[in-house]
């Protein structure tokens, strides 16, 4: 829709699609990633009975867009001993792939990068992207700690993909598409059509996948918050032994690229999340728009809701890592390959037996 | 199995029971004080800056033997006779403070100049934000004359000796008593400096 609006407007299709790609980026991830940054900090604060940032603007929320400027400002130092074209790369790539990430998603009816019919299967094929740039990060940066956690997040980005993909299944085998913006359609109506309480067949097996669709969602949840490297599971970049993995070496723009990506990350898997288990952009308790006839208002309460699902599940990431300690390498690996793979793989059959039905 | 099952129980209950702690904290009023804006209330007894009153500071030099790194330097003029000095208390002072200076860097802030003191006019304060950029503006310097004045206070005890020892001589040229002019028996002979 906003394809043919800027198409209508410009008379190009390149200028169009370049507009179009350009959107989500200036409209919604930068404007997020500063509030982000500025919600944790208060989130951390205020449960560890603090203030936070208070000095730049009210409650400090313009303290981000300052240490932006100043980041920008800062010099770029690169080490003799670095590899400099991967060192240069890397953030750029690691931002490119979390980026892509957010062409599937679809943040309103009339807001999609582009609508894919293999959605989901792109989204967890470009996040791929993101391990290549942090190894090439760790790597370049010639530290040894920068490597160890580059390593690391290898190891655990790709053993965490696992769980995820198998609760995606899950997911594509009842609804049949991969496509996040006809899952999000599926889901209409009101909260009780949503995925997590067994999606919008009524019946007998939508009441008896309520329990399994739980457990689904715990284990991408958890899986995905290993995925952006999120504590319990931030050994990567874990601050106190590795200080900060692989973002060590770099400073300034670079820093606030990495910075930016993992923010960006954070709500992208919660958009994927959203998507699959929580009615994606639809309304749980029906428009306002449809109530006094006016049909332009609906995209913008389904960004509303899209927005205010995400900001939830990036609030409760926040959440848990002020709760949760770090795993240790092995407790992580015990995580995913003893209870994560397993339940998922029995939850993937159950369903499948249940929608059989 | 039975452990398998126990350990995922566990996991998630100690989860969830450590987010409700968390969440609670979330409520709970913050314990930071907005220092610049908001200052935390100081003890009664609290020791910071000192402070000199100079109407009623008599010169005795108490403070700076007590205080244990010497950094206070008391100078004195003494006053002439004809001029009345008093404390607040009514109490004579003999001498003009032309100097008094204590220099905070060095300060350690034991308040054993305060004690001494006969007439209570050291004491500590409760400033303590008076950072400074050079070493040498933390040296304070309490007395209230200006160098006019002390140049004015020293010529006029000079001319008032001077005469002193002039009548003096007269007198021992009169009678012969002590053959050395003894300096003036100002009233200042009980607190004399140094």
């Amino acid at each position: 829709m906003t394809y043919d609006f800027f198409y209508k407007l410009f008379g190009s299709q390149v200028i169009a699609a370049i507009i179009q790609s350009l959107l989500p980026l200036f409209v919604f991830i930068l404007p997020f990633a500063l509030f982000a940054v500025w919600l944790e900090r208060k989130v951390s604060a205020h449960m560890q009975d603090r203030l936070g940032p208070m000095r730049v603007g009210w409650h400090g929320w313009l303290q981000t867009v300052a240490d932006i400027l100043k980041l920008i400002q800062k010099e770029d130092i690169i080490a003799t001993a670095n590899d400099k074209p991967l060192f240069n790369l890397a953030p750029v790539l690691v931002f490119v792939g979390t980026y892509a990430a957010f062409a599937a998603i679809p943040f309103t009816s009339a807001f999609i990068g582009s609508n894919l019919d293999l959605g989901v299967f792109f989204i967890v094929a470009v996040s791929g992207f993101v391990v290549a740039g942090i190894l090439m990060a760790g790597w370049a940066s010639n530290n040894k700690y920068s490597l160890l956690g580059a390593m690391r997040s290898a190891a655990q980005i790709i053993s965490y993909e696992i769980p995820t993909v198998m609760v995606i299944i899950t997911i594509v085998m009842i609804t049949g598409t991969l496509n996040l913006n006809t899952l999000s359609q599926l889901q209409t109506g009101h909260f009780w059509n949503w995925m997590i309480f067994g999606g919008p067949v009524f019946g007998v097996s939508k009441f008896l996948m309520i329990p399994f669709m739980i457990i689904s969602f715990g284990i991408i949840y958890i899986s995905t918050l290993a995925e952006v490297n999120r504590t319990p599971f931030d050994i990567p970049e874990a601050e106190s032994e590795l200080v900060s993995g692989y973002h060590t070496e770099y400073s300034g723009m670079k820093f606030a690229m990495f910075f930016l990506a993992e923010y960006a990350n954070m709500f992208a898997v919660s958009a994927i999340v959203t998507a699959l288990f929580f009615g994606g952009y639809q309304s749980p308790i029906g428009y306002i728009g449809h109530l006094l006839g006016l049909p332009w208002l609906v995209p913008i309460e389904q960004l509303f809701w899209f927005t205010a699902k995400g900001l939830f599940f990036v609030f409760v990431q926040m959440w848990l890592r002020w709760t949760l300690p770090r795993l240790r390498v092995d407790q992580l690996m015990t995580a995913c390959w003893k209870y994560l793979i397993p339940i998922a793989f029995a939850d993937l059959i159950i369903i499948g037996l249940i929608t059989l039905i | 199995m039975r452990e398998y099952f126990k350990n995922i129980w566990a996991a998630v209950f100690t989860v969830l029971v450590g987010m409700k702690v968390t969440f609670k904290h979330l409520f709970v009023p913050a314990v930071t004080i907005q220092y610049p804006d908001v200052k935390p209330k100081l003890p009664e007894r609290e020791r910071n800056r000192l402070y000199v009153n100079m109407d009623d500071c008599i010169g005795c030099d108490q403070c700076a033997r007590a205080c244990p790194l010497g950094i206070i330097n008391i100078e004195t003029v003494k006053a002439l006779p004809t001029e009345d000095l008093k404390t607040s208390q009514g109490r004579k002072k003999a001498l003009w403070v032309t100097n008094f200076t204590i220099d905070f860097a060095k300060c350690c802030y034991c308040q054993l100049c305060v004690f001494p003191c006969p007439t209570e006019c050291i004491y500590m304060t409760d400033v303590y934000e008076f950072s400074e950029y050079e070493r040498e503006n933390l040296i304070y310097n309490f007395s209230t004359l200006t160098p006019e004045e002390i140049e004015q206070k020293k010529t006029n005890l000079s001319l008032f000796e001077a005469e002193k020892a002039k009548e003096k001589a007269a007198k021992s040229a009169a009678a012969p008593a002590p053959a050395k002019p003894v300096p003036p028996a100002a009233p200042t002979e009980t607190k004399k400096e140094n």
